[in-house]
């Protein structure tokens, strides 16, 4: 199944001095699909994932939504445009309840709300994720998945056209990995966008449809997950050259 | 939509600043002295704190926006009449705040800072530089407006800055303000302009320093640079805000009160060690209480909540 792309990088390169963390990348993601950012640590994956979302910009190259150019566009634009985005290390608001942090998303995001509207509408997500529950608590209270959890409902609250999970489901146990892949799945399920950049292998065949594998900034790979997990160049670049 | 507890806050308000306003039928002429450096202090610490509370940028710049207010009327008063100089002033005050906060916001917290009291150094410089071309050392401001009039004034206006702070408190914008506060990238990964949410606050803020500057120059009567644009000023303001504390809109009246008086005793028993003392002040303000009577009264309740349970 082709559908027709959200999300296309064309070229994008970005450079730190010397080092070019992201060289020269391409891809496409269409709607509906889960695709997989993979590769070895330091390959370049969370700078993609920060050009896209706006935190960096490209040294050079083009990326378009929907064909529109978001290239040169600062991060809060990128977000009212439609992309939103969870960060590698869990960013909440401290001062807030959990409800207000879902709200965050609701109240400027890519469809914008305000007042019991907002309010509604970030109760839902939190049924969502699973914490109707917690959602008068401080965010000081909540245990580590619960904290990603509340996260990805302000990211879903803000209703994006395509979300970026930036290893969401690194550092959870064995149960709560269980629980967070069925949740990931249910956001595909759903027919959602995403961009996931992930290490934990299990995730990756479980959810993507696509997957891009980069080292050293480049794409080396792209496609199913099983057919790229075992071509021979990817399995270099994870665990060296005796073992391909 | 307003809740029972807010009528109840804004009930409470309205009564205090009733009360407020009948000082001058009460007190005497010193009384309306404290009662005029109170509400003048009320008005540009709790204007400051809308801005520097959410975003915790220290902004010196009050002297800057004040002694620009104080200049419109002395200079505008020979032209038109005193009513029409306080909008004036103001829109001056935000523009000034415009300008500093599109070229310093974007800088981290330290060199903001820094900008902020340079700005008002720089402002007393360009006026003192034009004084000595045109040969005028000062500028009278001769009107008919009595401290009763002033006071009234400066009271109104921290009405206005309490009505502004709970709408902004309300609005999006203040919503805003406060995720800035948490975690700014947050903010512009939700969707937030930042800087834009910033630069309005601060607009907010310079504006009304600018109309107290305007409102009290007919009480200097005499207007010199190194009056209108004394940097004491912009750190009393500081000093009062963090002593009363910037979590909560009538957290910085809290500090003005009492420190009003505490500055009104160091500068009749020490004239000379005024800010030498000042500095004592800050000191120990900020380290012992870091968030402010706000704060402690919310350690006070939690305290008592958890005693409770």
């Amino acid at each position: 199944m082709i559908g027709s792309p959200v999300l296309s990088l064309r070229g994008a390169t970005k450079r730190f001095g010397g080092l070019v963390a992201v060289n020269d990348l391409d891809f496409d993601v269409t709607e509906h699909e889960v695709m997989g950012l993979i590769g070895p640590n330091g390959s370049g994956k969370s700078t993609t994932l920060n050009l896209i979302s706006g935190a960096l910009r490209v040294t050079s190259g083009a990326i378009s939504l929907r064909g529109s150019a978001i290239t040169q566009m600062p991060a809060q634009k990128i977000a009212r445009k439609g992309i939103a985005r969870t960060f590698q290390l869990v960013r909440l608001l401290p001062s807030m309840t959990v409800l207000e942090n879902v709200k965050a998303g609701a109240v400027f995001g890519h469809r914008r709300r305000w007042g019991a509207e907002a309010d509604d509408f970030a109760r839902r997500m939190l049924e969502r994720v699973g914490l109707t529950r917690q959602s008068g608590m401080h965010v000081g209270q909540l245990t580590y998945i619960d904290t990603k959890r509340v996260e990805l409902a302000r990211v879903l609250a803000s209703e994006p056209e395509i979300l970026l999970l930036d290893e969401w489901l690194a550092g959870l146990n064995p149960t709560e990995l269980a629980e967070g892949i069925k949740l990931i799945r249910s956001l595909r399920d759903e027919g959602r966008t995403v961009i996931l950049v992930e290490h934990v292998m299990d995730a990756i065949r479980a959810l993507c449809d696509n997957c891009v594998v980069m080292s050293s900034g480049k794409k080396i790979a792209e496609g199913a997950p099983e057919a790229v997990l075992s071509d021979p160049e990817v399995v270099r670049a994870y665990l060296g050259d005796d073992d391909a | 939509m307003i809740t029972s507890d807010e009528t109840r806050n804004i009930s409470i308000a309205v009564v205090l600043l009733a009360l407020a306003a009948c000082l001058p039928w009460i007190g005497g002429p010193y009384a309306l002295t404290i009662g005029v450096t109170i509400v003048m202090f009320t008005a540009l610490s709790t204007s400051w704190a809308l801005f520097s509370g959410p975003t915790h940028y220290i902004s010196l710049a009050t002297a800057a926006f004040f002694g620009v207010g104080s200049y419109v009327t002395a200079i505008g008063i020979g032209f038109l009449p005193y009513w029409a100089l306080l909008p004036i002033a103001g829109v001056i005050g935000a523009i000034l705040a415009a300008l500093v906060g599109l070229a310093t916001l974007r800088l981290s917290g330290v060199y903001f800072v820094i900008f902020t009291l340079g700005l008002a150094e720089l402002v007393r410089q360009l006026i003192t530089y034009g004084q000595n071309k045109s040969g005028t050392k000062g500028l009278y401001v001769l009107t008919n407006i009595n401290e009763t009039m002033i006071y009234w004034q400066l009271l109104g206006l921290c009405a206005l800055v309490y009505l502004a702070g709970w709408l902004i408190g309300r609005s999006r914008l203040g919503f805003a303000l406060r995720i800035i506060g948490d975690d700014e990238q947050v903010a512009k990964h939700s969707g937030i302009n930042t800087a834009a949410a910033k630069i309005m606050l601060f607009m907010v803020s310079g504006a009304v320093a600018a109309i107290v500057g305007a409102m009290l120059a007919p009480r200097y009567v005499y207007i010199e640079p190194a009056i209108a644009f004394t940097p004491m000023l912009s750190f009393q303001v500081v000093i009062m805000a963090l002593l009363g504390g910037t979590g909560r809109l009538w957290g910085p009246v809290v500090g003005v009160i009492p420190f009003t008086f505490l500055w009104e005793a160091i500068s009749v028993s020490f004239p000379n060690q005024t800010t030498l003392l000042l500095g004592v002040c800050f000191l120990l303000i900020v380290y012992l209480l870091p968030k402010g009577f706000v704060g402690l009264l919310q350690a006070i309740q939690r305290r008592s909540r958890e005693a409770l349970s």
